[in-house]
């Protein structure tokens, strides 16, 4: 039983981090990083249900500074987008050396 | 603060006398370099300087560097409807005038009163005062320690004694200097440095002292320094000194790590360690010779002194006569132990000395600056002095020098006199004559009769004709040389394949023609400022005049004691003859310090017969006197031209007016090729293509490359960033997981 929840979440996860690395939507990198939280959520609640409740705690814990990081976010790329009409990463690299 | 540190030998004959201020005897110049160098740094006067500085107000201290010549300030005040007597004196002259000179006479009184307790104790053993411990390193200490025993007795009375008159003397003579304060200070600062040199009780610190003297003889040489040949001046005395430091450097070092000590005291007691006559203590006494050579102006290290003449009259009396350049004697008579362990350096002195003293000699012939003849003479009577040390009679050349202390200061001053009143004489006329060329000069002994007098007394001193102190001085190293030759460790070595006995009769020889040729440029340098028609011009004449008593008054002094300064060590054989006083005071004075020295050198010497004695005396009374009838009898300063009229002179006479050369020898084969080397190869290849292309430019580049480097990581894009990060934790993950 466990293992197959680990499969599910690993799987979670790497649909998560591909998104991340292959496209260039800010919102879409975005939902994935939020993909690959829910994944580590899910891992923690599939541990709680064989070795105690703990695992439960630290998901409330993810799910509140998840909800604050999507807020500040968010904010980000707004103020990003209204800067620069576009939210396509490409087009973002001040930071070039 | 000193006298609380000091750490006195408890039982030494002098503990607990006037001695144990001995410390004083610098610190009383130094409070007065102090005092005048923050006065001098004052404005220069109260309110608005220069009236016709007009509406830009500049400040006091600007007119100290103003371009202002020699030519404009020292001239003499009391000049008469001088348009120039609108310059003031320093606000603070009155106050430098009696603290300059004041430490000096303080000191001076000091110095008697340790000599008196000196001559009560007759200690055999020197007085070595420790104040700190200087250097500790390992096997190497050094202690701020001064020494006092008769040899530094000496020396002190000489320079608080000549340097309190000529202290005097510049009172008059810088009067009207907008520098005033300045040349006090550093004068002050002088004798600091002078009297450090002879009191340290190890050779570091008389190192300190050594190189304190070539800094004030700079800064002195270069006081008027808005001349740029003046700043030029000092810049090559202070090169040229450079290298004979050097060789005092290395002379050190040869005897700290063969013996391991620095201090007179145990140097003379491990001095035989090094080997009598060995290579090693030979090596060490020609090094320490190049460091004299350098300070003293002997050949081939002489070409500073000529042109320090270009300082102002009394630092050429005190630095380049009568104090500083005699360090070099001092610093042998002060090794004695070294250098009587080695026949050939003592011969090396010996040679390079009479050398000197004849080449300088004959230079001194054709000058026509009369303080360029003064300097060569100076050149050429150091040279005696070496001659005198090199033989081993440290004596005879202490005592020479002490005498041509008085009579060579004595002509400088009044050398200074002739000038001033020459100074204020073209003045008034707004010429633009020379005020020091002799040619512009003739029958000054109308006009500065107190001058003329003395400057002949000390002519006829410098000469040797007795009872002048120069008779006594030159006679007895003469003398000294004859027997050496007769037989001494000297003679039975052998120098460059010459036999010591024949080479100390040659320079016997040189020294008797060089003692000729000093009758006759001192004659003729007297003849042609002094005697003769005026040539200053009709309208100079009227306001040519003595100088001020202040000025007068050092001479006087100065006079007297060129005339019986040869009481200070009678010869025997004149003794005998005559009986003058005491005879061989100063050699019983030094006998504690040399005495051994002298003794190691004579070993084995016959006793020059009597007969011999008296015939060596009368032939030196003969020469100089036929020196200076020849001078009198050839030279006619009644047909001489003015400068302006002079023509070249051509042949022999046009080499030696042009000092062979010398300096433009050195510039062809030393200053030039040093400057190609420098530009084409230093500058050129190792400073622009090595230092700035490879080292400086070629690590800028290595640091831009990795800069580049780097940067080229930083895309900016998120992407890459999420991929790199990626890919490191897989790595980390990986290694973790296969370990």
């Amino acid at each position: 039983m466990l293992a197959e929840s680990l499969a599910l979440t690993a799987a979670l996860f790497i649909i998560g981090v591909v998104g991340v690395l292959i496209h260039r939507n800010a919102i879409i990198i975005f939902m994935c990083v939020e993909l690959m939280l829910t994944a580590i959520n899910l891992t923690f609640v599939a541990f709680s249900r064989f070795y105690g409740p703990a695992g439960q705690v630290f998901v409330v814990f993810v799910m509140t500074v998840s909800a604050a990081e999507a807020a500040v976010g968010l904010a980000i790329i707004i103020a990003i987008f209204r800067h620069r009409q576009t939210v396509d990463l490409k087009n973002i690299n001040l930071l070039k050396g | 603060m000193l006298l609380q540190t000091a750490v006195s030998a408890g039982s030494h004959p002098l503990s607990g006398t006037i001695a144990e201020w001995v410390w004083l005897l610098p610190v009383l110049p130094l409070a007065g370099f102090v005092i005048n160098g923050l006065l001098s740094l004052n404005s220069a006067h109260f309110g608005p300087t220069d009236p016709s500085a007009g509406d830009h107000n500049h400040s006091d201290s600007a007119t100290d560097a103003a371009p202002i010549s020699h030519a404009e300030h020292a001239e003499h005040t009391g000049t008469a409807g001088d348009d120039h007597a609108a310059v003031k004196r320093h606000r603070w002259a009155g106050l430098v005038s009696v603290i300059g000179p004041g430490v000096l006479i303080l000191s001076f009184f000091l110095a008697l009163g340790i000599w008196q307790a000196m001559a009560g104790a007759q200690p055999s053993a020197p007085f070595i005062q420790t104040y700190f411990s200087w250097m500790p390193v390992g096997d190497l200490q050094i202690n701020a320690a001064f020494q006092l025993d008769q040899l530094s007795m000496v020396m002190i009375l000489v320079i608080t004694g000549v340097g309190a008159l000529i202290h005097v003397f510049s009172i008059g003579y810088m009067r009207d200097d907008p520098s005033y304060p300045r040349f006090f200070s550093y004068l002050n600062l002088f004798v600091f440095f002078m009297l450090v040199l002879v009191l340290g009780a190890n050779y570091p610190v008389l190192f300190v002292g050594w190189e304190g003297v070539g800094l004030c003889s700079y800064l002195l040489i270069g006081f008027w320094f808005n001349d740029k040949a003046n700043a030029d001046a000092g810049k090559k005395a202070f090169i040229v000194n450079r290298i004979g430091d050097f060789g005092l450097l290395v002379a050190m070092f040869l005897l700290f790590s063969n013996i391991g000590v620095l201090d007179f005291v145990g140097v003379s007691a491990k001095a035989l360690e090094l080997g009598a006559g060995s290579a090693l203590v030979t090596t060490i006494c020609l090094f320490m010779f190049l460091g004299c050579t350098g300070k003293s102006a002997q050949i081939p290290l002489y070409i500073w002194l000529p042109d320090a003449m270009a300082g102002p009259t009394p630092v050429s009396a005190l630095i380049h006569a009568a104090t500083m350049v005699t360090a070099g004697v001092y610093l042998i008579a002060r090794s004695a132990f070294l250098f009587s362990l080695s026949p050939v350096a003592s011969l090396t002195v010996a040679v390079v000395g009479a050398l000197t003293a004849i080449f300088a000699a004959t230079i001194g012939l054709k000058q026509w600056d009369i303080k360029k003849v003064l300097a060569y003479s100076t050149i050429s009577q150091l040279g005696y002095m070496f001659v005198g040390v090199g033989v081993g009679a440290y004596v005879s050349g202490m005592f020479h020098l002490v005498t041509h202390a008085f009579f060579k200061a004595l002509l400088f001053l009044g050398a200074g006199s002739v000038i001033h009143a020459m100074h204020a004489a073209y003045h008034t006329t707004h010429s633009g004559e020379d005020a020091q060329d002799m040619r512009n000069m003739g029958g000054l002994k109308r006009y500065l009769p107190v001058t003329c007098v003395l400057m002949w007394i000390a002519t006829l001193a410098i000469s040797g004709i007795p009872p002048f102190s120069g008779f006594f001085s030159k006679d007895e190293i003469l003398s000294s040389v004859f027997a050496r030759a007769q037989g001494s460790t000297l003679a039975s070595a052998s120098w460059l394949g010459i036999p010591g006995g024949t080479l100390l009769y040659i320079i016997y020889g040189i020294g008797l023609a060089a003692a000729l040729l000093t009758a006759i440029y001192m004659t003729r340098m007297m003849l042609y400022t002094f005697h003769g028609p005026v040539r200053t011009g009709a309208e100079e004449e009227k306001s040519l005049h003595e100088v001020p008593w202040v000025m007068t008054g050092p001479l006087v002094v100065l006079g007297i004691l060129a005339m019986f300064g040869g009481w200070l060590n009678l010869p025997e054989v004149v003794t005998d003859l005559i009986p003058l006083g005491p005879r061989e005071l100063l050699a019983h004075w030094l006998d504690p310090v040399v005495g051994s020295s002298t003794a190691r050198i004579t070993t084995g010497a016959a006793h020059v017969p009597v007969q011999t004695e008296e015939m060596l005396i009368g032939a030196a009374v003969v020469i100089a006197v036929a020196g200076i009838v020849f001078a009198m009898l050839r030279l006619r300063p009644a047909s001489l031209p003015r400068k302006r009229d002079a023509v070249a002179e051509h042949g022999f006479e046009g080499v030696v007016a042009n000092k062979y050369y010398v300096d433009e020898g050195i510039e062809r084969t030393i200053v030039e090729p040093t400057y190609a080397l420098s530009r084409s190869f230093l500058w050129r290849f190792i400073d622009n293509g090595v230092i700035d292309g490879f080292f400086v430019n070629g690590s800028a580049w290595v640091a831009r490359s990795f800069g580049w480097l780097g940067s080229r990581l930083q895309t900016g894009n998120v992407g890459t960033y999420a991929w790199v990060l990626v890919v490191g934790v897989l790595a980390m993950l990986g290694a973790f997981t296969l370990r």
